[in-house]
């Protein structure tokens, strides 16, 4: 079912219309509103005037994560304080988590646009639907949550976490849609195997599956297990949340809901927009938001861009699978992480050498991250106990940093393996690809 | 009443321990007792060798974590019981072990731990009369 054909089906022309009359709205509200555009813009000898038609976006400066967070925490919101209802917040690149504030309509557009993506796997007032993304600061949970409140279909905030009490509740209460991170949902088939629930036993058909990199295999391998269809949903806290853009049936790339959310495709070294259908890094100007609107954000996600109407009836623009980053952020059990963060933690302790390696694994459906870090020789004792305690020491900090657990391994001085010029210190096991 | 002993932090890799005994080999240091336990990532491989002073050096110059750390060592009578009587005596001062292991010298049983408190293990040693050995009188045993 489509949504909101009003806007998922407009003709190219409309869209177009429709965009430019939104930017030029929203960037004369961030130019008088958000002091750092204003000087951005003056800086370049930029009026707001300048802005007319979508074409014109291309006049406009970049933002980068760097930019909200040397603007941390409010720099960058254009509303009142008064009309924030919300905060969320993602992890920064160096500690510092990157601050989004909602107005009331924000939260209506985030949730008008999270229920086209439900509609368009599928899922009905109907439905009893599952939403096993966490609940908190991280967008998943409450972006879903309203999402399908605004549907209208039946929510049950499972969070993540108690996994055989959500299995029951499958069971039990016969639900029928989820929401979750792909490996998630591998790890509850797992859960179900070990507690002897059938797949028979659930009657789950539809999944939204977000917030982290997954594969076609891993695709097929859910719906084999769980017996149900897996869509894939894009979004980012910094835009939005989930729901910037959404698979249909036909499942030939993610429809961006580009009424609110304006992607261009760009080269990473040279910022010049490429042409349809050519690989680069993802921007994007939110043309709608009140609370913390953002103009050209680079994702640092690489994919591209096709237009044109697809099978399903729908014009808005697909993006396709993101083939990688131009940075070096990770993405482990959904949760963003860069490796900056965990050096400056290691930096931060007097007992580690600044030598390190980040070893990022699969086992089974859970991602695993493993940091090496050499200790100094003037902090080695001969005493297990003592030793044992500067890695907890390590992984403590490094848990309350980034939100999940990473093992340490404590090596001498010197078993690191020093690389020529910029240091490698990421090993990726897992097939993404 | 303690002898010196060389705690190398090796990382829990192929190799590893041979390095560090080809460097003393390399210097004819010779080796009395070694130990090491099967922990994860890395592990502490202690030494009892001639001239640890000599080795000590040797390993830190070749970039080693290496400490020397003073250990008790007691000369036990090579019988059935005599480890087991002499604990009973730490037991009962309630002095617990941090590590042990022995080894054999010119067939009498040398005893190497450490405790939590080593100024109580040395009035226990004095008191109950334990034949100790110094860093001295080890080598005279070669």
């Amino acid at each position: 079912m489509i949504w909101n054909p009003n806007k998922e089906c407009m003709s190219r022309d409309e869209m177009s219309a429709l965009q430019g009359k939104r930017l030029r709205k929203i960037v004369s509200y961030v130019y008088h509103n958000v002091p750092f555009y204003r000087n951005k813009m003056q800086e370049m000898d930029l009026r707001p005037d300048d802005i007319n038609t979508i074409e014109d976006i291309r006049k406009l400066p970049f933002t980068t994560k760097q930019d909200l967070r040397d603007n941390y925490p409010f720099g960058l919101q254009a509303a009142p304080s008064s009309e924030i209802v919300r905060i969320h917040a993602s992890s920064g690149t160096t500690g510092k988590p990157t601050i989004v504030g909602y107005t009331r309509k924000d939260i209506g557009v985030w949730s008008e646009v999270f229920a086209r993506c439900l509609a368009s796997y599928g899922v009905t007032r109907d439905d009893l639907f599952s939403v096993a993304y966490g609940y908190g600061l991280f967008t998943g949970g409450l972006g879903a949550h309203y999402g399908v409140e605004t549907l209208g279909a039946t929510v049950i905030p499972t969070s993540t976490g108690n996994t055989e009490k959500h299995i029951r509740l499958l069971t039990d209460l016969g639900i029928t849609g989820i929401a979750c991170t792909p490996s998630y949902a591998l790890y509850l088939a797992e859960t179900m195997d070990k507690m002897g629930v059938q797949r028979q036993n659930i009657k789950l058909k539809v999944g939204a599956f977000g917030a982290e990199p997954w594969t076609e295999n891993m695709r097929a391998e859910i719906e084999e297990r769980l017996g149900l269809k897996a869509y894939n949903i894009y979004g980012l806290s910094e835009i939005t949340g989930p729901g910037v853009s959404y698979e249909c049936e036909c499942q030939n790339g993610s429809h961006i809901n580009e009424d609110h959310y304006y992607p261009e495709i760009i080269d990473p070294e040279t910022l010049e927009p490429l042409e349809p259908g050519k690989e680069g890094e993802l921007v994007f100007t939110t043309l709608t938001k009140e609370g913390m609107p953002l103009l050209r954000y680079r994702t640092k996600d690489l994919t591209s861009l096709t237009y044109g109407q697809c099978s399903c009836g729908r014009t808005n623009v697909r993006m396709g699978r993101i083939m990688g980053r131009s940075d070096d952020m990770l993405i482990i059990r959904g949760i963003n992480v860069f490796p900056s963060q965990i050096e400056s933690v290691i930096l931060s302790l007097e007992e580690f050498a600044p030598q390190y390696m980040i070893i990022v694994d699969r086992q089974g459906s859970l991602d695993t991250i493993k940091v090496q870090v050499e200790l100094r020789p003037e902090y080695f004792v001969d005493d297990y106990p003592a030793m044992e305690r500067k890695k907890k020491l390590l992984s403590d900090k490094l848990r309350s940093v980034l939100s999940i657990s990473a093992q340490v391994e404590l090596l001498p001085p010197g078993s690191i393996e020093r690389s020529q010029g910029k240091g490698k210190h990421v090993i990726d096991n897992r097939k993404l690809q | 009443m303690t002898i010196q002993q060389l705690s190398v932090f090796v990382e829990n890799k192929s190799g590893a321990m041979l390095n560090v005994l080809q460097l003393l080999k390399s210097e004819g240091i010779q080796l009395l007792a070694v130990n090491i336990a099967d922990t994860v990532e890395y592990g502490i491989f202690r030494i009892i060798c001639s001239e640890p002073s000599k080795a000590f050096k040797l390993l830190k110059d070749a970039n080693i974590s290496v400490t020397l750390t003073d250990v008790f060592a007691i000369e036990l009578d090579d019988k059935v019981g005599e480890l087991a009587n002499t604990l009973e005596i730490f037991h009962k001062e309630g002095i617990s072990i941090t590590y042990l292991y022995s080894f054999l010298i010119n067939k009498k049983g040398v005893m190497v731990f450490r405790t939590a408190d080593s100024e109580r293990t040395r009035e226990v040693i004095m008191l109950n009369n334990m034949k100790f050995i110094a860093e001295k009188d080890l080598y005279t045993l070669i």
